[in-house]
């Protein structure tokens, strides 16, 4: 599964388009030296992502292993590191190292598959990959539903691209929802687990979830309820990384590296793993 | 083909290491007790540096440090730290490889020492290794007043070629010249039969009271192989950053503090991390533990906690479990 060439030296890399998602959250668009992208990668895996003298940090890459163009990183401003990368402008240098990590199985479970993606907040960005890959490849999958949520309207990242595109896409429901009632909002309002729960899916879809840790525990929990099993569940990890290739020792959850055996995990696997995430 | 085995007296053992350092450098001596620090800095150093950063023209230029492959020698490398150094090969030379320790490993000789008495606090033998037979690429022992060398790899092949006009040669070795395994006293360092009770266990809300956190054992141990990266202006060029790897240590709370939150929030989930590493994880993942008795953490813990106390600690709390 694992490049074997994979290192912890970095491509020189360029910052060449950013959209403001959200007031603290931007999508970067990354390419390589040469315009071009400096290694491969599928729905699902991240890159180290660094600005030489502040610091280096794992992400999600948020665009699809389709665009053939450019990377994309959606970064919510948190921390130091990512704090720095919200000044950055158009043109500015960075450098990227990857892609690390186990993907979304979008060549083999996924395919001929109902999909149903649930997300919350920022974790709609590792999602989004995946998402954009079905939409590359229509054909391959079945239905797809996606069901989203944020604190507010304004905390809902992709919303442009989400209502200009995805909702036009075949065979494809966008099921919006935030916290709190809102003027001018016609979505529903209410947490994610609750409004699965009203949507009541049918269990015979595979189901990927991305979000807050309590986000993702009701929501699987609701699921079972109502008749999937764990093995039709994935999800994605996020913990502190420093190497990206299953040597550092910081991102392990008991014997397993989320940097190389996940950060994708199925939730039965997560069953048998200590619950320290 | 089995090594021929050679003698020299004890007297002439000097002009052993000298011939071998005209060659390359070497490191350590046969002296009458493993070293306070393990031979791991050979490989993995305390603080190396990966590459460098040169922004030029709103570009960065990266340049990563030189592999390290000089030759050099390590001699009187104990059985503890042996087996250690491949608990650390494990790690590092599986894919992905990492280079950098890959080149110092591939440059090092390594001559190990038979022991033939415990030192204080070794506990060796209760992880089934056995002090009178180290690996490496030459074993050495002294025997009756003799000085005894054997060629164990091809690397060690080499190194005894240098100084065939040195040594006599010995064949066969009779058992009555090998070096004698020190009697067995303590018992085996019992090893959690299951993952998530020993996870779960109650005792680690009191056994990581007594530790400070201080990162002691891991920095001494032979096999604690975490590692930090981090990234610093030039202080002569701002326009250059160095990027440097630094050993780490899981007892430290900025280990896995991200900037929403640690998923080991206390001392007690760094602790029982430390300890789950090396009798749990690394022998689910790699089919051994990870401790090689060699006793250091045991001589310099400030409050004399260690690894036997807890792995005893737990097998007992397994025993009542099942009562």
């Amino acid at each position: 599964m694992c490049n074997p060439n994979l290192g912890l030296i970095p491509f020189p890399a360029r910052i060449i388009h950013i959209t403001e998602n959200t007031a603290d959250t931007k999508t970067f668009r990354v390419v390589g030296e040469d315009e071009k992208k400096p290694f491969a990668h599928m729905p699902g895996q991240c890159a180290m992502l660094s600005l030489p003298g502040v610091g280096e940090a794992m992400f999600s890459i948020s665009s699809a292993s389709t665009n053939e163009e450019f990377y994309e990183f959606s970064i919510k401003r948190v921390g130091k590191l990512t704090s720095e990368l919200h000044t950055l402008q158009v043109d500015s240098p960075i450098t990227l190292r990857g892609a690390y990590g186990r993907p979304f199985p979008v060549n083999d479970v996924l395919i001929g598959q109902d999909l149903l993606f649930i997300a919350g907040g920022i974790g709609l960005a590792p999602l989004r990959s995946v998402i954009r890959y079905v939409f590359d490849n229509r054909d391959k999958y079945g239905a797809v539903d996606i069901v989203y949520g944020a604190r507010s309207s304004a905390d809902l990242v992709f919303l442009e691209e989400i209502q200009n595109e995805w909702t036009a896409r075949p065979n494809t429901r966008v099921h919006l929802t935030i916290d709190r009632e809102e003027e001018g909002w016609s979505g529903n309002v209410g947490f994610v687990p609750t409004y699965i729960k009203q949507l009541s899916f049918n269990p015979s879809k595979i189901a990927l979830i991305c979000g807050p840790p309590v986000m993702i525990k009701y929501s699987l929990a609701t699921l079972i309820e109502m008749g999937f099993e764990k093995t039709q569940v994935y999800t994605t990890l996020e913990m502190r990384m420093k190497c990206g290739i299953g040597k550092c020792g910081r991102c392990n959850i008991g014997h397993k590296y989320a940097c190389i055996d996940g950060p994708v995990f199925r939730c039965d696997e997560i069953d048998e793993l200590p619950e320290e995430y | 083909m089995q090594s021929p085995v050679y003698t020299c007296s004890l007297d002439n053992v000097t002009q052993l290491i000298n011939r071998i350092a005209e060659k390359m450098p070497v490191y350590g001596d046969f002296g009458s007790s493993k070293t306070t620090l393990s031979p791991k800095g050979f490989f993995l150093p305390a603080l190396e540096k990966l590459y460098e950063t040169a922004k030029i023209n709103d570009s960065y230029k990266i340049t990563p440090a030189p592999p390290e492959n000089a030759p050099f020698v390590l001699l009187g490398i104990r059985a503890c730290d042996a087996a250690a150094i491949e608990i650390l090969d494990g790690v590092y030379l599986n894919d992905p490889i990492d280079p950098q320790y890959k080149a110092r490993r591939h440059a090092s000789y390594i001559v190990t020492f038979a022991c033939e008495t415990m030192g204080a606090n070794c506990f060796c033998q209760s992880v089934n290794i056995n002090p009178a037979a180290p690996k490496g690429d030459v074993k050495a022992w002294v025997k009756n007043g003799t000085f005894f060398w054997l060629a164990q790899s091809e690397k060690g092949e080499r190194l005894t070629e240098l100084l065939l006009d040195l040594l006599e040669r010995t064949i066969p070795a009779g058992n009555d010249l090998l070096p004698v395994e020190p009697p067995d006293s303590a018992p085996a360092l019992p090893l959690p039969a299951d993952m998530l009770s020993a996870f779960n266990a109650p005792v680690w809300d009191n056994l990581h009271r007594a530790c400070i956190a201080c990162g002691t054992c891991t920095f001494l141990c032979p096999t604690c192989q975490c590692y930090d990266i981090s990234s610093h202006e030039c202080t002569e060029n701002s326009e250059k950053t160095h990027c440097t790897r630094q050993w780490d240590a899981c007892l430290y709370p900025g280990f896995t503090q991200m900037a929403h939150g640690n998923p080991r929030p206390s001392k007690k989930e760094r602790f029982r991390q430390r300890f789950m590493h090396k009798l749990v994880y690394h022998m689910q993942k790699y089919g051994t533990s990870a401790c090689v008795g060699c006793g250091r953490c045991v001589n310099k813990c400030p409050v004399n906690m260690n690894i036997v106390k807890v792995a005893h600690v737990l097998a007992q709390e397994e025993v009542n479990a099942y009562v």
